[in-house]
């Protein structure tokens, strides 16, 4: 199966060939088992190889209890698989325990969920700063960054609003914020529009297509082929197996979001 | 009509009313079936077009009757036919014909053909939703026009996973 595989970007922004790039994520013949509630094990991922280059924009589709929610929770860690490897830029991590997950998910795996997950009690700054103070930014540091995303986001003067205060989209988009707010090497996103109406749908979409146009790499599990079209990259799964991996928008170079991307190269697989 | 017939004649020789039954058999009740005068005028067709040929065959107490095959270059419209994605989504019942007469044929594999649509569909989803960008938002007309081709793309892809998934089932039975 050809497709196109993107080359990371070197520190002077040039493009530099995939084989000499590190992906960001690969995995090798992952297994999770499940039990049902009668304790029968049930295979949800069932040997998947995956490997994602520094600035792709994947979806990860298929129908409900395809396994593809349990796959980004493997490589969030917030599921431990049966067998298999992960490494995350170069770094094998399916051996890391608890804690450094948590380190992990701090520092450079951002992750988004359908159901938003904030803080209820905290404003929307407290939010968002409280990740980048854990990670180890001063007070100051996390206050200019938590300003620059939310303005970015066009959440100017909610600072102060409590997550319950806000739309569904806006939630959302304060979740992006959070997901963020370490610079993340990584952006999972479990369903991250499943439960906004189509307005807040598209502003997430847009400002999920907008980071990746600035080189963000972004992971996102979904069952709506709308939002999975976002994405560069469509791998279907079914019945916890890859059956396709496809490329979108048939290499037309000059449809390729440039500006923080500009390094991007072409090269058949 | 055209090309299923083709489809159909992939399988074997056969003359006009076994293929009638067979197109009844294949695509069932619900499909508006053509009736057996089309059926003879679009043989006649395609005889003229070099994609099949006919041969009268001897009956003693009715009249003749003729058989048709594939020709090569008939054989070659079923693959082109099978190997091109389908226009979308108005006119989904030629990929469902296509994924009826596949195995029959034995050109082409079913999970592959719904592969392919998939990413034809995937594909034109984006295209619309750069149109929907694009578009003027407050241009409700335009953007409901664009919403419901995205619905109609949304449930033939869900329909392609249904497909894929008794297909599935029927693997892990045989």
């Amino acid at each position: 199966m050809s497709r196109e595989v993107r080359g990371a970007r070197s520190a002077d922004g040039e493009g530099i060939p995939a084989e000499a790039a590190t992906p960001v994520v690969l995995a090798e013949d992952l297994v999770k088992m499940h039990r049902t509630e009668a304790g029968a094990p049930v295979k949800a991922v069932r040997g998947v190889d995956l490997r994602i280059e520094r600035g792709e924009f994947v979806a990860i589709t298929g129908p409900s209890g395809a396994g593809k929610s349990t796959l980004l929770h493997l490589l969030g860690g917030l599921h431990r698989p049966d067998r298999g490897r992960i490494w995350l830029e170069g770094e094998r991590v399916d051996t890391y325990s608890e804690a450094r997950w948590a380190v992990l998910r701090r520092r450079r795996i951002g992750i988004v969920f359908q159901f938003f997950n904030l803080i209820s009690h905290l404003t929307v700054a407290d939010n968002v700063e409280l990740p980048a103070l854990l990670a180890g930014s001063s007070p100051r540091q996390a206050r200019a960054k938590r300003a620059e995303l939310l303005d970015d986001l066009g959440l100017e003067g909610r600072e102060n609003s409590t997550p319950g205060e806000l739309s569904g989209g806006e939630q959302q988009r304060v979740a992006l914020a959070r997901a963020l707010v370490n610079r993340s090497s990584l952006l999972l996103a479990d369903e991250p529009a499943g439960s906004l109406d189509s307005k807040g749908t598209r502003e997430v979409l847009r400002l999920l297509s907008r980071y990746h146009a600035r080189g963000q790499t972004i992971v996102l599990v979904t069952h709506d082929a709308r939002v999975a079209s976002a994405a560069d990259r469509v791998i279907s799964l079914f019945d916890g197996r890859i059956v396709d991996d496809a490329a979108l928008g048939g290499g037309s170079p000059a449809d390729r979001p440039t500006g923080g991307v500009s390094g991007t190269l072409k090269l058949k697989g | 009509m055209r090309l299923t017939l083709l489809a159909l004649l992939a399988r074997g020789p056969a003359h006009g009313y076994e293929l009638k039954q067979a197109l009844e058999k294949l695509l069932g009740a619900a499909y508006p079936q053509p009736n057996i005068g089309q059926v003879y005028v679009t043989l006649g067709r395609l005889e003229k077009a070099g994609l099949i040929e006919g041969e009268d065959i001897a009956q003693s107490s009715r009249p003749n009757k003729r058989t048709y095959q594939l020709t090569d270059a008939g054989r070659e419209a079923v693959a082109a036919w099978l190997d091109e994605p389908t226009e979308e989504p108005r006119v989904r019942d030629e990929f469902f014909m296509k994924l009826a007469a596949a195995p029959g044929t034995g050109m082409a594999d079913q999970v592959t053909l719904i592969n392919k649509q998939r990413r034809h569909y995937l594909n034109a989803m984006r295209d619309l939703s750069r149109l929907a960008a694009a578009e003027d938002r407050d241009n409700r007309v335009a953007q409901l026009l664009i919403e419901g081709a995205m619905l109609h793309l949304q449930a033939d892809l869900d329909w392609l996973e249904r497909c894929q998934e008794e297909l599935e089932q029927l693997e892990e039975q045989e």
